[in-house]
């Protein structure tokens, strides 16, 4: 184990069996443990378990002001760059404690890449937003630059739609079209995890369904977690669901984190049947 | 399934710098500049060049004061209140161009800030028609762009022949008032404070009008629901909301008007010496500086002059910090 | 109780329309100097513009009858001005970059703001008695070098605290796209930032060349003036707005008449630098 500044005693290991979902097909991706989170002296998460398995798609639901997109942006560490947060208890992608010492976070969040609530392509053309994230890392030739750009388009299933206008201004596409463009470009550094906050609340419904079934296809490919506050959403596109909520303190915290199906039918905190029945937030 | 999960000794090498895994083909390098430079290194430079902006001020003090150092030793804070400025004899005192220039900047105060305070309102509230309001703000806004030394050379052969008439007049009618009791011959104080005065113009007019846009619509629609007309709701309530920024722009017009140089120079007519009329000639400090710099060679004299600029500045920075406390007083409070 | 339609009183009519009649009136008192100057500038300066005042140097004083013209000046302000965007424009970018992408709020960061807008108001001849301190007075000589040394402090300020404003308008969004795509510091502003916000600093910059341009009270004891062409940037050079000074106090009518076409080319350099600056800020 690496020495972290952030995590707290790893004494509390084995508590973790008590929220681990039965799966014991795949290792986990993420392991997460007793993670709590400060903005300034405010904390805005407590104490939160849980594994996100690998090819899977996890979904993240719960009222506003949760935490549920604290706790995602924790996973890459870009809650950092917003505002002066501060983590406690322990993350791990494969094995390797994310808040380390020696940790290179562009590297980090080159293995976790992020789409965020509203698009945010670059203002520039659709080839180079693409190839944005490729150049920081490699210097291909042009012909196999040409080749990661078409296959991210391909892989974010826009490629049929901007073939011919690559050279075109990323910003002049349609909303779910520029959405579909930030995971093409997300999808071109080959991360081994997706995170997407809230992805559709910015779109019409015909664009959430193609941005849905996009996120089907990709789960062949990567890990994927998505945080949603449409449960029709979570229950379409998940395996597995973990409800947050905010206690008596307003405090967010993990109620429960199952099977998706268990979630949505026999679940067994009260407050998640209240919550997916719509009586609560 | 996608792929296996990566083996421990891989995995712990992804996420550290020393990584070499790479996931694309045919990856060639990096350019080297980004190389050498990477983060750590950009932000060391950035944070370099922030210190050496941030320091300039101090080397600004620290520097003139050094070369200023055998006029105040010789001379000490005394300096400021002496009258005499002699060369030969090697004996300096700031008074006179104190004098100067604090008289023709209160001039230049006076002149503009009624009519700045006035642009600032036609242009910002809702008196007159948006087509007629913008090219005015614009055209204020382009005094402010035009070389000093132009307006200086505008004065000098346009301005002052036109405007001696007036001063004439003025000896005439009011001679017996001390301000007033010298016969004019063209450059003089009074002609200085008004040409400082355009050339201040655009700071009052500017920073009022910032002042005026930031108080809230609220605030008016309430006077006028009250049954207030138009000007009566801009000088009893916008107004006086609108003070500390008033205030504000004014004290940084007088920053600018004291440190002033071409303009003034070429207008005031260049005498030493303390006259309380307007209508005599005079001299400020950025104006000696001015014409005597480029001769002088005994470092006492050259002392004398760095001096000066340290004072000048000194009172520049007092008024000028007054002046951004104002601002960021009204801007706090609006 | 008064009719809602009845009409204001009319000494409240009154004082409502001459406070307005005033207000403009002194609107107009204002823009008086502005057009008398720009008239001025043109009926005098335009009669003497001339192929020979662009391409000759100055006439010795008293001569009428051979080629007179400021080129010399014209390259001395060009040189000049170079040499300060050289030094104020890197280091201006770089200081607005740490005020805008890593110092923000800190301690460090806003006595460096402050520290700048100070600058940015002190008397220009000030910097040229500090430009005369650390260049002429050590080298013993006036110089072009110094003239432009001067210049940069002078544009220094204006380049960063605008600079500053244009990164700060660059939506946090774009910096936080790139950075979860695993680019750093460096890539982000470079790449991302600066690009969206290159029309505010390229108008930042234009705006600092404008006013350097016609700056004279930082040259006239650091880059005096020179009546022959500018051989080296360690020797003394002319500048057009030097010219216009010492001309305009000569009393030779030529050298008058000099000085007027001087600054007609030079109030030519600094509204068309003005005026692209505004452009380069509307199409953003």
């Amino acid at each position: 184990m690496l020495p972290s500044p952030h995590s707290s005693s790893s004494s509390s290991e084995e508590k973790l069996a008590t929220m681990e979902p039965q799966s014991p097909s795949t290792l986990p991706v993420f392991h997460i443990e007793n993670v709590s989170c400060f903005y300034g002296r405010h904390k805005a998460l407590e104490g939160v378990y849980m594994d996100i398995y690998e090819g899977k798609v996890t979904a993240i639901i719960g009222p506003s002001g949760c935490g549920k997109s604290t706790f995602l942006k924790i996973l890459n560490r870009i809650g950092e760059m917003e505002s002066n947060v501060r983590v406690d208890g322990k993350v791990q992608l494969l094995g390797k404690n994310i808040f380390a010492r020696d940790i290179n976070l562009n590297l980090l969040r080159r293995q976790v890449g992020m789409i965020f609530q509203h698009p945010n392509p670059f203002a520039m053309s659709i080839y180079d937003n693409v190839a944005y994230g490729i150049r920081t890392f490699h210097r291909l030739s042009r012909p196999a630059l040409d080749e990661a750009v078409e296959s991210a388009l391909r892989s974010a299933a826009l490629w049929d739609e901007v073939k011919d206008s690559l050279h075109q201004s990323g910003l002049a596409l349609s909303g779910g079209q520029q959405q579909r463009l930030c995971i093409a470009r997300a999808l071109a550094v080959k991360p081994k995890v997706l995170l997407m906050d809230e992805p559709c609340s910015a779109l019409d419904p015909i664009a959430t369904l193609k941005i849905e079934e996009l996120i089907q296809g990709l789960k062949q490919q990567l890990t994927i977690v998505i945080v949603t506050h449409n449960m029709q959403q979570a229950a379409r596109v998940s395996e597995y669901t973990a409800f947050f909520s905010t206690d008596e303190r307003r405090i967010g915290q993990l109620v429960e984190f199952d099977l998706t199906q268990k979630i949505f039918t026999e679940a067994e905190q009260p407050s998640t049947r209240d919550y997916v029945a719509g009586r609560f937030g | 399934m996608g792929f296996a999960v990566a083996p421990s000794t891989e995995s712990s090498s992804l996420l550290t710098s020393s990584s070499t895994d790479d996931s694309l083909e045919n990856a060639g390098k990096l350019p080297f500049l980004r190389t050498l430079l990477g983060d750590g290194g950009f932000k060391s430079l950035t944070f370099v060049a922030a210190l050496i902006a941030g320091a300039v001020p101090f080397f600004v003090v620290a520097l003139i004061s050094r070369d200023a150092w055998p006029a105040i030793a010789k001379f000490g804070l005394p300096f400021l209140w002496e009258q005499d400025w002699n060369i030969d004899e090697s004996i300096y005192g700031a008074l006179p161009y104190l004098f100067g220039s604090l008289v023709s900047a209160f001039i230049a105060l006076v002149l503009a800030l009624p009519i700045g305070v006035a642009i600032a309102i036609v242009t910002s509230e809702r008196v007159l028609p948006p087509w007629v309001q913008i090219p005015i703000a614009f055209l204020v806004e382009l005094i402010a762009a035009i070389p000093s030394v132009i307006i200086g050379l505008w004065g000098v052969f346009v301005f002052t022949p036109a405007i001696n008439p007036f001063q004439e007049f003025l000896y005439a009618r009011f001679g017996w008032l001390p301000i007033f009791n010298t016969q004019p011959f063209g450059s003089s104080m009074l002609v200085a404070g008004i040409i400082l005065a355009i050339m201040i113009l655009p700071t009052i007019a500017a920073i009022s009008r910032e002042a005026f846009l930031a108080i809230s619509a609220d605030l008016r629609n309430g006077a006028f629901a009250l049954g207030a007309t138009q000007w009566e709701t801009i000088i009893f309530v916008t107004m006086p909301a609108a003070i500390s920024g008033i205030l504000g722009g004014a004290t940084l017009g007088l920053g600018r008007a004291l440190g002033e140089t071409m303009a003034v120079t070429m207008v005031i007519g260049n005498v030493a010496g303390i006259d309380f009329s307007l209508l005599s000639p005079g001299s400020t400090i950025p104006s000696i500086l001015a014409n005597q710099f480029s001769e002088a060679l005994d470092p006492l004299h050259i002392g004398a002059l760095m001096y000066l600029a340290l004072v000048l500045f000194l009172i520049t920075l007092g008024v000028n910090s007054l002046a951004i406390f104002m601002i960021r007083f009204l801007s706090r409070n609006a | 109780m008064r009719d809602a339609f009845a009409p204001l009183a009319p000494s409240k009519k009154l004082f409502n329309w001459s406070m307005g009649t005033l207000g403009f009136f002194l609107s107009v008192v204002a823009l008086i100097p502005l057009v008398a100057i720009f008239w001025s500038i043109v009926s005098k300066g335009l009669p003497h513009l001339s192929l020979d005042t662009l391409t000759q140097l100055p006439a010795p004083a008293g001569l009428t009858d051979v080629p007179n013209g400021f080129a010399n000046a014209i390259i001395g302000t060009v040189a000049m001005v170079a040499i300060a965007a050289m030094i104020s424009l890197p280091l201006g970018i770089l200081t607005a970059i740490y005020l805008s992408e890593f110092g923000k709020q800190s301690a460090f960061a806003s006595w460096v703001r402050f520290m700048v807008t100070i600058l940015s108001a002190a008397p220009s001849i000030v910097i040229g008695v500090f430009a005369y301190a650390v260049i002429v007075l050590p080298f013993q000589s006036f110089s072009a070098i110094a003239g432009g040394f001067a210049l940069s402090i002078l544009m220094l300020p204006l380049v960063a605290l605008a600079t500053e404003e244009s990164l700060k308008s660059v939506p946090n969004s774009q910096r936080m796209a790139s950075a979860a795509l695993g680019a750093g510091y460096a890539r982000t502003t470079l790449r991302i930032v600066i690009a969206r916000a290159l029309p505010g600093i390229i108008t930042s910059g234009l705006l600092a060349i404008a006013r350097a341009s016609g700056e004279t009270a930082p040259l006239i004891f650091t880059a005096l003036f020179s009546q022959g062409w500018l051989e080296s940037f360690f020797g003394p050079s002319a500048s057009l707005s030097v010219l216009i000074y010492n001309y305009a106090s000569s009393p030779f009518s030529e050298q008058n008449d000099l000085a007027w076409a001087a600054a007609l080319m030079l109030l030519i350099i600094v509204l068309i630098t003005n005026l692209l600056s505004r452009w380069v800020a509307s199409k953003r």
